[in-house]
């Protein structure tokens, strides 16, 4: 459970984030919408505290960020919009290095590193070095390590950029696994399909502010378009930054 | 300290895979500093092991208004070469180093007991003819004197009443000090091969490692910065560290090669010697692994830190070039400055002299305690928000 309360963040004249408050449940998938630009990778590092809010809070599964960064950052898995993986390594060594900094042990990495081998389908390449990657598979990878320490709450910025069909398709259904696991899953896209297809719950930011939380189906029925992607272009003003 | 231990091992596994890295730390920053010296030694000392033992050419005007004159030459070894049109141009043009001109007035004023002239041809600002000008003057004073003395014994006075004072030299340095005056480039190459060693790790290990984006997720994790900056360090300081260890081996090793005894000098770059460097450069280790990460902290791209290191890297010229322009007496309170302290130290040992546990012990705290601010001070610059964030 991810509470966000009147979250304010500026950089210079330049007001990132302004206001922005909304909850993500366990055992739903969250999506937070809006054009490039709107704001959303700077909400989410607020999120997983690698930056601080100017004001307003945030609590993780009722902890506050400002109080106790470390404890929130053992509840968060996190991929971030750079994926940053170590080429030198291979992809079972960036696991590993991740589930010792979260202070696993030896047995319990084995464990969870080959389960998340196994869910998503990545045993051909998990001793091959990151260097040479495709994108697919460095987003795989960059996953599992962001999930190897079993957390309770799931936040990917932009998680299906750069893939193609295949591996777009095969994300969301691990998305929709991680629900189903009871996890709070909270993702962030300019892409309204996917939000349209996966989402419990959507949130739509535009200038740094929330302008609609909705389920999909209310999201029709307040701005009375049938097609959603006229409704997102209701609620926002402008077709600007926004993908099919 | 599990966790730094963790991004130690992580980090010196990862530049352990790295090509360029291992080249610059383990091969060409400890190996080079040697391989200098050892070449730029031996074209120095056996030019000069030639010089002196060898007979030196000098083209020769006019030989034949004074055959006396280079009859007592060629017995202290000069080789008269035959004369040319314009020696002023051959000299300027490095035809040869010094030309000897005696004019056709030589032998009347011999005759008549005056002093008879002989003008040498050379350049001053060529550097290698020095060595050929002394020696051909040398000979010439020889010569003189001894006829000067001929000419008073034929009178009947005593030789010595044209030497009111006689000059007695005692040189009270060791063969040890004289190498330790020729070798003081040497603590800078081990200063050099310390910062080389540590330079890549630093630069990737913060401005890397911010490019490529990893730091994002790597500060996500539930752990303190500074412990994970520990961890950087201390594999940076490793890297370095073993650069050192390679350079100071292979310079005692590569001592033995130079023939040094040759010019009547010593040099003892043994264990002794090493394990003083050592122990000496160790806060330097740290010290100048805090500075490149600090430095590296500041840069957004690999090639922005690269500029801002080989900034840096002037900083511990300073000493070098101070003591060489300025040749100060060593102080004590010289120890107490970093890289001043391990240069004068070094410089020490050369010379054969004991470096005192107290100079010692202050040359090893104050780095230690200066590594010690640095690395706080780096600690404060990894919490900034920014640090994190590339795009």
């Amino acid at each position: 459970m991810i509470e966000v309360k009147d979250l304010h963040k500026h950089f210079g004249a330049v007001k990132a984030v302004d206001g922005v408050s909304f909850a993500a449940r366990d055992g739903e998938i969250t999506g937070l919408l809006g054009p490039n630009g709107a704001g959303k990778t700077t909400t989410l590092r607020m999120l997983y505290t690698l930056m601080q809010p100017d004001s307003g809070q945030v609590l993780v599964d009722g902890i506050d960020v400002a109080k106790d960064a470390l404890a929130v950052r053992r509840q968060l898995g996190v991929l971030p919009d750079a994926r940053g993986l170590y080429k030198r390594l291979t992809a079972r060594e960036n696991i590993d290095y991740f589930a010792r900094l979260q202070g696993m042990d030896a047995a319990l990495i084995r464990t969870r590193r080959e389960q998340l081998i196994k869910a998503l389908d990545m045993a051909d390449i998990a001793d091959r070095r990151v260097e040479g990657f495709s994108q697919g598979q460095r987003v795989k990878t960059a996953i599992a390590r962001a999930l190897v320490h079993d957390p309770r709450n799931v936040i990917l910025d932009e998680p299906t950029n750069g893939l193609d069909v295949m591996a777009t398709r095969s994300m969301r259904q691990f998305m929709r696994h991680l629900k189903e696991e009871g996890r709070c899953v909270l993702f962030s896209s300019h892409i309204m399909q996917e939000v349209a297809a996966l989402c419990d719950r959507i949130v739509v930011i535009a200038h740094g502010r929330v302008v609609a939380d909705e389920t999909p189906d209310a999201l029709r029925a307040q701005t009375g378009e049938a097609n959603l992607e006229d409704a997102f272009v209701k609620i926002i003003g402008s077709e600007e930054g926004l993908a099919a | 300290m599990n966790t730094t231990l963790t991004v130690f091992l992580k980090e010196v596994k990862e530049n352990l895979r790295d090509r360029r890295t291992l080249m610059s730390a383990l091969l060409l920053g400890p190996l080079l500093g040697p391989v200098i010296f050892i070449m730029i030694m031996n074209v120095v000392l056996t030019r000069e092991l030639d010089k002196a033992d060898q007979p030196i050419k000098v083209p020769v005007i006019g030989a034949t208004y004074a055959p006396n004159l280079i009859d007592a030459l060629k017995q202290q070894g000069l080789l008269p070469q035959p004369a040319m049109a314009d020696p002023e141009a051959a000299v300027r043009n490095r035809d040869a180093d010094v030309v000897l001109r005696i004019p056709n007035g030589f032998g009347d004023s011999w005759r008549k007991g005056q002093t008879s002239q002989v003008e040498l041809i050379y350049d001053s600002s060529q550097r290698d003819s020095g060595g050929s000008v002394e020696r051909l003057k040398g000979m010439l004073e020889n010569y003189s004197h001894r006829q000067g003395a001929m000419r008073l014994v034929a009178r009947g006075l005593s030789p010595a009443m044209m030497a009111p004072v006689a000059i007695d030299e005692r040189d009270q340095s060791t063969p040890q000090s004289r190498a330790g005056m020729m070798f003081g480039m040497l603590p800078y190459f081990f200063v050099l091969t310390v910062f080389m060693g540590g330079m890549y790790l630093a630069i990737d290990l913060t401005a890397g490692e911010r490019e490529r984006q990893s730091l994002e997720p790597l500060f996500a994790n539930p752990v303190p910065r500074w412990k994970i900056l520990l961890g950087k360090l201390a594999a940076t300081c490793a890297f370095s560290l073993v650069s050192l260890l390679i350079c100071v081996a292979a310079f005692g090793f590569c001592g033995k090669l130079i023939p040094i005894e040759r010019l009547g000098m010593r040099m003892s770059l043994g264990v002794s010697f090493a394990s003083q460097v050592v122990l000496m450069m160790m806060p330097l280790v740290m010290l100048l692994a805090c500075l490149q990460t600090l430095v590296s902290a500041f840069a957004k791209s690999y090639r922005e830190a690269q500029s801002y290191q080989s900034v840096l890297m002037l900083v511990p010229v300073f000493p070098s070039i101070l003591l060489s322009v300025t040749p100060m007496k060593i102080a004590d309170w010289m120890y107490y400055v970093p890289l001043l302290g391990q240069q004068v130290g070094i410089m020490q040992l050369l010379r054969g002299e004991q470096v005192t546990a107290a100079q010692m012990a202050s040359c090893v705290i104050v780095g230690l305690v200066v590594a010690l601010l640095t690395m706080v001070a780096t600690a404060w610059v990894y919490r900034s928000e920014r640090l994190a964030i590339s795009a």
